[in-house]
């Protein structure tokens, strides 16, 4: 008859439906691991990558541009923020994530100095842009900006894209912050050949102030050439 | 902090996934006394049993049907059959009047009044002490009665057997999808037989003691559904429902997405109404796992669907939009189209796993219910069909028959 029910039963496969979501949470704990494992080698690849080329820089500062490698930004460090942005989404902004972002945020920094460095001196062609934006709030103006500016980047491959977080709470992103007058209701906030965008920016603009800035950078090793 | 509709969403595949573990255990503590039979099976005494097979317009099946019954293996002194013209308008009477020669024929023609009115018909001339129904679109295979009424012979307390029914001769995608559904349904109706806690009798060929309909009542409407209705009421009055795993039933199914939509609007409706109906059945345990497990799992697989689909609905939406933003910012720009093939970005989140578990344990429902019904290719590709045409096409009918309930209902209420 009907009148068999068997608590027992429903305990057990409570018991198991619960240990079956553990296991899932589990497994997505260990796969998350992973990847933030994997995030933190292509950083320290990075890190190491930066050193040798700083390292490289002031051992042959005086010698020619010839042998000084091309700074490691353009794909890896590209790679690791498009990972940390997906990172952040799906895994959740967690502690170790925002250490990681703070670690890219410095590597930018660093790469930035260095590329700048070399370029001035040895006259290679980059376009850099700073962009300054904000995940702590919803904005939706930045993520429009952060469209546009990897479009760019796949356009022009020469042109650096160092993006910060306003939020990240590291003492080299405020100093950036301090330096370029940036307070977070203008954001999002673009530094493009020192002058300082704020608010949203269309493709066609950026562009052409892009095409502007490459041309600078190409005039002044000629000039001084000539000189 | 998860956000509310996250919680729900992990609530809803915890019950999901409860749902199915329920049925595997059911499995694991009865896969011994599943028998799948081959041979003969020969009775002890053959009682008497009237099939009654009620018909609208069904000129294209019906005598393919009347001629599947005459070739049951069963004492032709032994059975009777009710052939009942509810009110065609096509030539079916014309093809039931050819069989009033046979001796355990009877026919009958009654102006249209809906399937369960045919069978009342039939109930007020019953003499024998089994009664039982065959659609006439189905077909039955010729050891399936004897086969059933082996239940009934094994245990006095049986009420009602009902049978395993497959999808009668799949020739497109909508029916192939159904013949996967047919098969997982085979293994389902299985373990709630097992479980005692079966809600539907169906109406190809389940067949029933006099003794329900002489102790219950006959047929009611049941939202037309009176298959549902008669084994919501049986399962009230702790009536023995079983399932005969190899009693083969072949049907027509719908070959058309609009004639699946209605079919399963109907049933569907038919759910939520009958359970609405019975709500005071729900979660009392003196009426078992029917009460405990069926009802709710049925009320749970109706909210997880909808609420699936409204999430989809709402993603999509949102994707579309934000791509829509996308091409007025940056026009159409392929070069960022790239596909990633990093596994890197491989989504690991709790959920998927367990949705993973959940469709695992919906293949295994699928090809043991083929097992069950000695189908040949039991690994047959026609599961590739059922994933996608269901999850298209279900939340459409659910989502009307929640609304059909809702805007029927409302002045009742008044």
């Amino acid at each position: 008859m009907n009148n068999n029910l068997d608590w027992k039963k429903y305990l057990i496969v409570f018991l198991i439906t619960t240990g079956l979501f553990l296991t899932a949470v589990y497994l997505s704990n260990y796969f998350g691991d992973k990847k933030i494992d994997q995030l933190k080698t292509i950083q320290d690849k990075i890190a190491i990558d930066i050193l040798s080329s700083e390292t490289q820089f002031s051992l042959l500062s005086e010698l020619s541009c010839k042998n000084i490698s091309d700074s490691v930004f353009s794909s890896e460090l590209g790679e690791l923020g498009n990972k940390l942005e997906w990172s952040q989404e799906n895994l959740g902004a967690t502690e170790e994530v925002s250490y990681l972002k703070k670690y890219y945020s410095l590597l930018q920094i660093k790469d930035y100095l260095l590329t700048k460095k070399i370029s001035a001196r040895c006259g290679t062609k980059s376009a850099f842009i700073l962009y300054f934006y904000t995940t702590a709030e919803n904005c939706t103006l930045c993520e429009d900006e952060s469209l546009i500016l990897s479009t760019l980047r796949s356009k022009y491959p020469e042109l650096r894209v160092y993006s910060f977080d306003y939020s990240t709470d590291l003492s080299a992103v405020t100093s950036m912050l301090q330096i370029y007058k940036i307070k977070d209701t203008v954001l999002p906030a673009l530094v493009i050949d020192d002058e300082v965008l704020s608010g949203f920016h269309s493709l066609e603009d950026l562009e052409a102030r892009i095409k502007e800035s490459f041309k600078l950078q190409e005039a002044k090793p000629s000039e001084a050439n000539k000189k | 902090m998860p956000s509310i509709p996250d919680v729900i969403f992990y609530i809803l595949v915890f019950l999901s996934v409860y749902v199915q573990v329920f049925f595997f255990v059911t499995f694991l503590e009865n896969r011994k006394k599943i028998i799948t039979r081959n041979e003969k099976v020969k009775l002890a005494s053959y009682p008497e049993v009237t099939i009654a097979v009620p018909s609208f317009n069904e000129e294209n099946t019906i005598e393919k049907t009347v001629w599947s019954l005459l070739r049951l293996n069963y004492p032709k002194d032994k059975l009777k059959i009710f052939l009942i013209d509810d009110g065609s308008t096509d030539n079916t009477w014309k093809i039931i009047s050819k069989f009033a020669s046979h001796s355990n024929i009877n026919i009958f023609h009654k102006e249209n009044g809906g399937k369960f009115t045919a069978l009342n018909l039939a109930l007020e001339n019953l003499k024998t002490d089994f009664f039982g129904c065959l659609d006439a679109d189905s077909f039955v295979d010729s050891e399936s009665l004897v086969r059933i009424m082996s239940y009934f012979e094994k245990d006095s307390l049986t009420m009602a057997v009902a049978p395993s029914v497959t999808v009668n001769n799949p020739k497109n995608i909508i029916q192939n999808a159904q013949k996967a559904e047919y098969s997982m349904g085979v293994y389902f109706k299985k373990m709630l037989g097992f479980l005692g806690a079966i809600n539907v009798t169906p109406g190809p060929l389940t067949i029933f003691r006099r003794k329900v309909f002489d102790d219950l009542g006959p047929y009611r409407h049941g939202h037309n559904t009176e298959d549902m209705e008669i084994a919501y009421r049986m399962q009230k009055n702790n009536y023995k429902i079983e399932h005969c795993n190899d009693a083969y039933v072949y049907t027509n199914t719908p070959a058309t997405t609009r004639k699946l939509y209605k079919q399963r609007l109907r049933w569907v409706y038919g759910f939520i109404n009958n359970t609405i109906d019975y709500r005071d059945v729900v979660f009392r345990k003196k009426y078992g796992n029917f009460a405990l497990f069926t009802l709710p799992m049925g009320i749970i697989s109706i909210l997880s669907v909808g609420y699936l689909f409204g999430r989809i609905v709402y993603n999509l939406g949102d994707f579309l939009y934000s791509k829509i933003m996308e091409f007025q910012l940056i026009g159409l720009d392929f070069q960022t189209e790239k596909l990633i093939l990093d596994p890197f970005f491989i989504n690991t989140r709790s959920f998927i796993f367990l949705i993973v578990l959940i469709y695992l344990l919906i293949i295994f429902a699928i090809i043991f219910g083929r097992k069950m019904t000695k189908e040949k290719n039991i690994f047959s590709l026609n599961i590739l069909y059922f994933f996608p045409v269901f999850s298209l096409l279900a939340p459409f009918w659910l989502l009307k028959a929640i609304y059909n309930t809702i805007v029927r209902r409302k002045p009742a209420w008044r």
